[in-house]
């Protein structure tokens, strides 16, 4: 009744609109270059841009003549952790640099980077990071930290999954959420993260094709469309399932009441890239100060950092060095440590 | 994807392929849509029934701190979406006092929200709309020997389009806000119409993150014809 009261109304507003929209096409055609940087703001602007008021080091509230600003898109959970927080002030008092950073999920991220609207990126996924590369968006990437996925749900475990396998226990609340639902219930990210890469490559492994036997396959499945504390935050009220980074689960512990059931399993590791945009494709990127922050985070310093961050607070690291763990990574050494040049 | 426009650049090829989810009224798109005006109508609906009595109890009422209580509902007019929904979220979460309703993420929550977001725009602009009619009218009424009851629904008759510009204010706010929306919906994609909570402004939101542009400026067009049928219709009955 409501598409039927919608056809005619709609058709007229799509005639209006579509004249609107040829004329907007052709304006903009005719002024993008072909290089496709249109009017993105330059990152490498020297002018007084005033800073980021939140932790700036030293409080000096504008930056002085001569700091270059670095812009970041990363992946929620580096965010949400605090981990950038930390190390932010460090950097920008080394180089005298204004970092700005914007937390997206790895696939707004790349949706940034592919547009040349950062200088660089910090994602995890790496099947969506290799073909990003091969496109000839991204340069330079390294491997600085790595933790691992962990499957969480309420501390009843209606489907019983404690200490299962990943993909035994994907199958079983697959299936417990079919033959019970409302009683076993699976959150999704459903936003194309990283996070959500990573569940759909669990669903794959367990021999569920996720287009036909997961999405939309019952009241048991889903997706909550929004950030990974969000998604903690809905799995705690309903009492369900989800998969999460160690890192954010443990800083909304308390708030959700959840617990870890299923912790090992080598398809839960979670190896954390960052990588420049590529200055052939968008000349406009500060490549100089992009190359400078992939060097410090591998520096063996900072390394160090990453590695003790967050372990007062938890009790146990949030983030692991990927130096010298190249081997159990399958990743290049040269990937870890070398500088980029 | 139609081969037709390639090359085009990415927001005319987004805008074409929008235009295209409209036209062949693309199941996604619809249901969206359809479950924001659901949301949206029942919210202003229960805002009106209680905001008009107490509109008309302020506006006829004499009592102390009359311009105090009006003052405040005035100021509440730009009460921040979030703020609304962080408080809802706060009584309906399992934790909450009302936790057992089990109201939070879903779209009777949403409802909740958006209504507390119209009591203030409903009853504020009642006010104003029954203090314009003029004391002549009013006296003529009383003078007539209208009853209390008699006297009422007159004012109100002379009122009414003032008072449905003020509800279709109301439905502007409510229909293109989203922070009440996520927090308390979750903008949640579930395989029933009613165990959803994704509506156009939260999935506009979604969307741009994920990449799907077409889709977002579909839902974008959709939400700002629906704010023109808005306007189209204030602007009518003001004209009265």
């Amino acid at each position: 009744m409501v598409a039927r009261y919608c056809t005619g109304a709609m058709k007229k507003i799509a005639v209006i609109l579509l004249v609107v929209v040829m004329v907007a096409a052709a304006f903009i055609c005719g002024c993008t270059t072909p290089e496709g940087g249109d009017a993105t703001p330059t990152p490498t602007e020297t002018t007084a841009a005033p800073a980021e008021t939140t932790a700036a080091p030293e409080g000096t509230g504008t930056a002085p003549e001569g700091t270059q600003t670095l812009l970041i898109a990363t992946t929620t959970s580096l965010q949400d952790t605090g981990l950038l927080d930390y190390l932010r002030p460090i950097f920008e008092e080394q180089y005298d640099a204004d970092v700005k950073i914007t937390a997206k999920g790895t696939g707004q991220s790349l949706e940034l980077g592919r547009a040349g609207d950062v200088d660089v990126m910090m994602v995890h996924d790496r099947a969506r990071e290799d073909e990003f590369i091969d496109e000839g968006y991204g340069a330079n990437r390294r491997v600085f930290a790595y933790n691992y996925f962990t499957i969480v749900g309420p501390e009843s475990d209606p489907a019983g999954i404690a200490n299962m396998t990943p993909e035994e226990a994907f199958t079983t609340i697959h299936d417990k959420g079919l033959a019970e639902p409302g009683n076993v219930v699976f959150v999704s990210r459903g936003d194309d993260s990283g996070t959500h890469g990573k569940e759909k490559a669990i669903w794959e492994a367990a021999g569920l094709n996720y287009t036909a036997d997961i999405q939309g396959s019952g009241e048991w499945y889903v997706e909550a469309g929004t950030g990974m504390g969000s998604t903690l935050v809905m799995t705690g009220e309903k009492e369900a399932y989800t998969l999460s980074d160690i890192g954010t689960y443990l800083a909304y512990k308390t708030e959700t009441g959840l617990v870890p059931l299923v912790e090992e399993g080598e398809i839960l590791l979670n190896i954390y890239s960052v990588m420049e945009i590529d200055p052939k494709k968008y000349p406009d990127v500060n490549s100089t100060l992009a190359k400078e922050w992939i060097n410090f985070l591998i520096s063996p310093e900072i390394q160090e950092e990453i590695g003790n961050f967050g372990v007062e607070e938890y009790g146990q690291p949030l983030f692991y060095p990927a130096q010298g763990n190249w081997e159990m990574l399958g990743v290049e050494r040269a990937e870890t440590e070398e500088p980029v040049t | 994807m139609t081969g037709l426009f390639e090359g085009l650049d990415p927001i005319g090829e987004g805008l074409f392929q929008a235009i295209e989810l409209i036209l062949t009224l693309d199941p996604a798109v619809m249901e969206i849509t359809v479950r924001s005006l659901i949301i949206t109508f029942s919210a202003v609906l229960l805002g009106s029934l209680i905001s008009l009595p107490i509109g008309a109890a302020i506006a006829f009422k004499e009592f102390p701190g009359r311009k105090s209580v009006i003052n405040l509902v005035q100021t509440l007019y730009a009460v921040p979406t979030v703020v609304v929904g962080l408080v809802v979220f706060l009584f309906i979460r399992r934790t909450g006092p009302f936790g057992t309703l089990g109201l939070l993420f879903t779209p009777g929550g949403m409802v909740i929200g958006q209504t507390i977001l119209v009591l203030p725009i409903i009853i504020g602009l009642t006010i104003s709309a029954l203090i314009a009619v003029d004391t002549t009218i009013r006296d003529t009424i009383i003078s007539l020997g209208a009853t209390k009851v008699q006297f009422f629904f007159s004012v109100l008759k002379e009122a009414r389009f003032a008072i449905v510009a003020a509800v279709a204010m109301a439905f502007g706010r409510a229909i293109s806000e989203v922070g009440a929306a996520i927090i308390i919906g979750g903008n949640i994609q579930a395989s029933s119409f009613w165990s959803s909570t994704r509506i156009l402004t939260t999935a506009i939101t979604l969307e741009t993150g994920r990449g799907d542009i077409s889709l977002s400026i579909a839902l974008g067009i959709i939400l700002l014809s629906i704010a023109l049928v808005v306007n189209i219709i204030m602007n009518f009955v003001q004209q009265r």
